[in-house]
């Protein structure tokens, strides 16, 4: 039951909304089937599979808004929830900022589900698993790793004619390989769209290999370095970034988009000229649903930052219209432009420098600057003449990702990785003055 | 099942917080109402526990839980968003060939709960295939039907959503009055009924209360371009909403007015603002070596990740490697006896039945009555915290009581009680302290926080700093963080005030597993002192 299709979706939503008496009326029908396993100490600790629908009815009249969710579509169970909503609509206080439902949207096809993952078995989760802790053990490292994989569906419709369906397929895969003796550590990851791509045990085979190298590491002292961060250790400073790139907080004055005197810095080439990162749901490496869950707008392909320069900045409907502004949904999905070298391209060419796996606990330090701090974490090596010399102990950083999108010496082949939000395909940057501020001891 | 939704939270504490919520929206008036029946509930279990039990399961545990959550969020004069969930289900955790296996649903009839029994026990055996550690399960006495309640003067949920929202219309106008360019504010509310069943004989019924209040003050400077906030100084509590009276007795005064027992969300806005343009203004930090005094609602963060997640169990073991990583607090180490964590000052112990905590329940999920212990005693490093499958890896007899879900549909495991630093001994205040530094930090508040995998390497910021040179506070800094290693840290730390300044705060949402749950705690502490710490200034200018 958890995935319908698109007709057996609209009927329920047609049905639903019949059933309103207020003066407008949306709904959102959303299901998922989800399935993990996770192991630890080379031995699977739990694995699960969780089915889910709900569907959610928004009910308003004028500025007031009611929702409630149900898991039952009998037509009595429809008619509850629609009359559920109405009453919370009319007991909830005005809200100013509310806008009117969106009219019909063109949502751009998609092609985001993969049979492959759709037919996952609890067999070839379990094999995923066994494949990392055979491989673990015959190299006496102790793995520690988690698969999900999820199909869903969500379907989308209101009073005003509005109707869009999307079907999705994803798989995530992160392990860690641990030396026995505590003192090496290896991480990979890998995040698909369609399971027959996903290759665990070399995942696996990577982890355990700079879980090898990375023993007995030497202390080199904090300072600024150059640095080729892997596209994992790219995507946490990006996401933090990303996730603040925001028109209204920008306007109002509270953010690093925020200009001087007022308004915000769209237009202003704040990065490197090779800094592109675009938005755009249609893409085959890392296809999204086509529309904000906010208030359903359809999504479009949108940029970013295009040549370092800030192009756009998400701005709710509320918003572009107290700004006179145009209103663009937050994306689903990010790209960023990288180039076509490998990560092993990019250490040939490096005379000094610091190969970091992964950024690791992430905070702000200060949002006028966007001043991250975060560590590395399992596998951070030193590089010499365009060779990795040896394993190196792990880093905090101090750095603002605006500061190192403007210190980019080389990009590598853009991956796909899981962010906030979403899938996104990030490059390995090879990056001067990094600021690692001091040492950790952690393995 | 159901659905775990997320609700972003710009501009309250860190960026665009995700908050998690699990259930189906429902009215105010239905989180009010009461939930099934204590005598339906002992049914439905022994119904699990036959049916495991005839499926192979040597043990069993049930928990039928009914999850509750209020949520009133607003910004300026505005009610941003009302959300109110209920979640009822039940989650069945069983032992089959020597292998946990778990199901959950929300078909409470006698055949879906029993069918998800059966579920349970296949999942076990189908999983027993790829254990190669048999749980070893430590014994617990059955303690026949009893009950426990947060102990709450005024049930929140309760409390109608117009006097909620009428509350921070006022805490919000009285930011704005004092000069805030923005306040987030909101309320968030927890109920957790949850009725726990085990093959044992344990009939549990336990109602949980949790509230927080918390809110964000921005203040714009828009010719300049800069901007300062500064976040309220309560605490999440195991409270009902008498909490929020701000009674004068709990005031606590000094630098900055500061809370104990109750709080003054009001008051706090306007200082709030007052405070934040005040920032605009203040000396940025010398970077160098200082002599930290942090006041309890800032350490309790320190204590949370630098002693609470080193001592779990289960990362110490490697069960957390792949996510939250593991420990340097290594099994040698505890088991030298002579691991020093701290200096002789410190000594950290956990306890489940402080009052007015978040981590305050009679029972654990998996039926441990609650209970306290030594962590690190005279600086020794004495204990861990575990759940009944662990404590045999430490050679222990009795769980500690450490298991605990988000939900029904997770299934239980190790999660971190209340970790708490006693108060120093001697009579001693803040003042004598501050009056006891040359060179010196006050630090207020929870700010940045970052620590690495195994807890060693930790960088902590904070809402309010002010200098201390010879003895007197001489005004309010900025861009302060300071870095530091654990071990070197707690060994650092010369003073600790007395009783009288010691109180809990807490932290909400504590991340943990895969797939992910949230847990709520709480940490003691008197002021304390710490020598010769490193100090960063964190300004940076971008073009």
């Amino acid at each position: 039951m958890a995935i319908l299709s698109r007709s057996e979706a609209k009927k329920i939503l047609d049905k639903v909304l019949k059933y309103s008496k207020a003066e407008a009326a949306s709904a959102q029908l959303s299901g998922a089937e989800t399935g993990n396993i996770r192991y630890a100490r080379n031995s699977v600790s739990t694995s699960g599979i969780v089915n889910d629908i709900e569907l959610a009815v928004e009910a308003r009249f004028g500025k007031k808004s009611g929702i409630a969710t149900i898991n039952e579509f009998s037509d009595a169970s429809l008619e509850k929830v629609m009359r559920r909503a109405e009453e919370l609509a009319k007991l909830s206080p005005d809200n100013p900022e509310s806008m009117p439902l969106l009219g019909e949207q063109k949502y751009m096809p998609v092609d985001g589900f993969a049979e492959s993952t759709a037919d996952i078995t609890p067999d070839q989760r379990a094999k995923a698993a066994a494949d990392s802790i055979v491989a673990a053990k015959k190299k006496d490292v102790v793995a520690a790793g988690y698969l999900e994989d999820a199909r869903s569906f969500a379907a989308v419709a209101n009073t005003n004619g509005l109707f869009g369906y999307h079907a999705a397929t994803s798989a995530n895969f992160t392990v860690t390989m641990r030396t026995e003796n505590g003192l090496g550590s290896g991480w990979a990851q890998s995040d698909v769209t369609d399971f027959g791509k996903m290759n665990t045990a070399a995942s696996s085979g990577i982890a355990i290999d700079k879980a090898v190298l990375s023993q007995e590491a030497r202390a080199l002292e904090p300072g600024k370095y150059t640095v080729i961060l892997e596209p994992s250790a790219v995507s946490g400073l990006v996401a933090y970034m990303m996730g603040n790139f925001d028109a209204r907080s920008a306007d109002e004055g509270r953010s690093f988009m925020s200009k001087k005197g007022g308004g915000n810095r769209t237009g202003e080439k704040m990065f490197d000229k090779r800094v592109n990162i675009y938005s755009d749901p249609s893409s085959p490496s890392v296809p999204a649903q086509p529309w904000s869950d906010d208030d359903h707008m359809a999504l479009q392909r949108v940029d970013w930052i295009k040549d370092g320069v800030v192009q756009n900045l998400p701005c709710s409907r509320y918003w572009a219209e107290q700004s006179k502004g145009t209103a663009i949904p937050s994306p689903n999905n990010l790209i960023m432009v990288g180039g076509d070298k490998s990560t092993a391209d990019l250490i040939k060419k490096t005379r000094r420098g610091v190969l970091v796996t992964r950024t690791w606990y992430i905070r702000m330090v200060d949002p006028q600057s966007l001043l991250l701090t975060g560590l590395t974490r399992d596998g951070t090596f030193y590089i010499e003449n365009g060779k990795i010399k040896y394993p190196i102990k792990n880093f905090r950083f101090n750095e603002s990702p605006v500061i190192m999108l403007n210190n980019i010496e080389d990009m590598g082949r853009p991956e796909r990785v899981s962010m906030w939000g979403g899938p996104a395909m990030i490059p390995a940057l090879k990056v001067r003055d990094f600021t690692f501020s001091s040492l950790s001891d952690a393995v | 099942m159901d659905r775990r939704n997320f609700i972003k939270l710009a501009g309250v504490g860190a960026s665009g917080i995700l908050l998690p919520v699990t259930g189906v929206a429902v009215s105010a008036e239905q989180l009010a109402s009461n939930g099934m029946d204590v005598g339906q509930k002992k049914r439905l279990a022994d119904i699990v526990l036959n049916a495991a039990r005839k499926a192979g399961a040597s043990y069993t545990d049930v928990r039928i839980g009914r999850y509750l959550n209020q949520f009133v969020i607003t910004r300026e004069t505005n009610v941003e968003n009302i959300v109110n969930t209920e979640s009822f289900g039940a989650g069945i955790r069983v032992i089959a060939n020597g292998t946990w296996g778990f199901a959950a649903t929300n078909d409470l009839t006698a055949d879906g709960i029993a069918k998800a029994a059966h579920q349970a026990v296949a999942v076990a055996k189908a999983n027993a295939r790829y254990q190669t550690e048999p749980v070893q399960l430590a014994p617990v006495k059955g303690v026949g039907e009893v009950s426990w309640q947060t102990p709450i003067q005024k049930n929140a949920i309760e409390v109608p959503i117009s006097e909620k929202v009428d509350f921070l219309m006022d805490v919000n106008n009285a930011a704005l009055k004092a000069g805030a360019s923005f306040i987030n504010s909101a309320l968030y509310l927890v109920n957790e009924q949850k009725y726990f069943a085990s093959s044992d004989g344990s009939y549990i019924d336990q109602d949980v209360h949790r509230l927080w209040a918390p809110m964000q003050v921005t203040v714009v400077d828009k010719d300049s371009g800069q901007f300062k906030t500064r976040e309220g100084l309560s605490t999440p509590v195991g409270m009902g909403f008498e909490y929020l009276a701000g009674r004068d007795e709990d005031k606590i005064s000094g630098p900055t007015t500061l809370y104990k027992n109750s709080y003054d969300m009001v008051e706090d806005a306007a200082l709030a603002a007052e405070q934040a343009k005040a920032k605009l203004s203040a000396k940025s930090i010398e970077p160098g070596k200082y002599d930290l005094v942090l006041e309890p609602l800032h350490l309790r963060l320190t204590i949370h990740e630098s002693v609470g997640h080193p001592l779990e169990l289960d990362r110490v073991l490697g069960y957390e490697a792949n996510y939250a990583g593991t420990s340097f607090a290594t099994l040698d180490k505890w088991r030298s006896g002579k691991f020093q964590y701290g200096s002789d000052k410190v000594n950290i112990f956990a306890d489940r039945t402080q009052p007015g905590s978040l981590g305050a329940i009679g029972y654990d999920d998996e039926g441990v009555k609650a209970k306290r212990w030594d962590l690190i005693k005279n600086g020794v490093l004495m204990n861990y915290q575990a759940t009944r499958d662990q404590v045999h890896m430490i050679d222990q007899k009795e769980s500690q009581g450490c298991s605990y879900a988000d939900s029904w549909s997770s299934v239980q495991f190790q999660r971190m009680p209340n970790v708490s630093l006693a108060p120093g001994e001697e009579k001693y205040s803040v003042k004598d302290m501050i009056g006891d530094v040359e060179k010196g930090i006050y630090i207020v508040g929870r700010g940045s926080y970052s620590i690495d995998q195994q807890r060693y390497n930790f960088q902590f910021g904070g809402q309010l700093f002010y200098e201390i040179k010879d003895g007197e506070i001489v005004g309010q800094v900025e861009d302060v963080a300071y870095q530091s290693n654990t071990q070197e840290f707690w060994n650092s730390c010369s003073a600790i005030c007395d009783s009288s300044d010691y109180r809990l705060g807490g932290t909400f949402f504590d991340g943990k597993g895969q797939p992910s749950q949230v847990s709520a705690v709480s940490h003691g502490c008197a002021t304390s002192r710490f020598d010769k710490i490193n100090v960063i200034n964190t300004k940076r200018k971008i073009g």
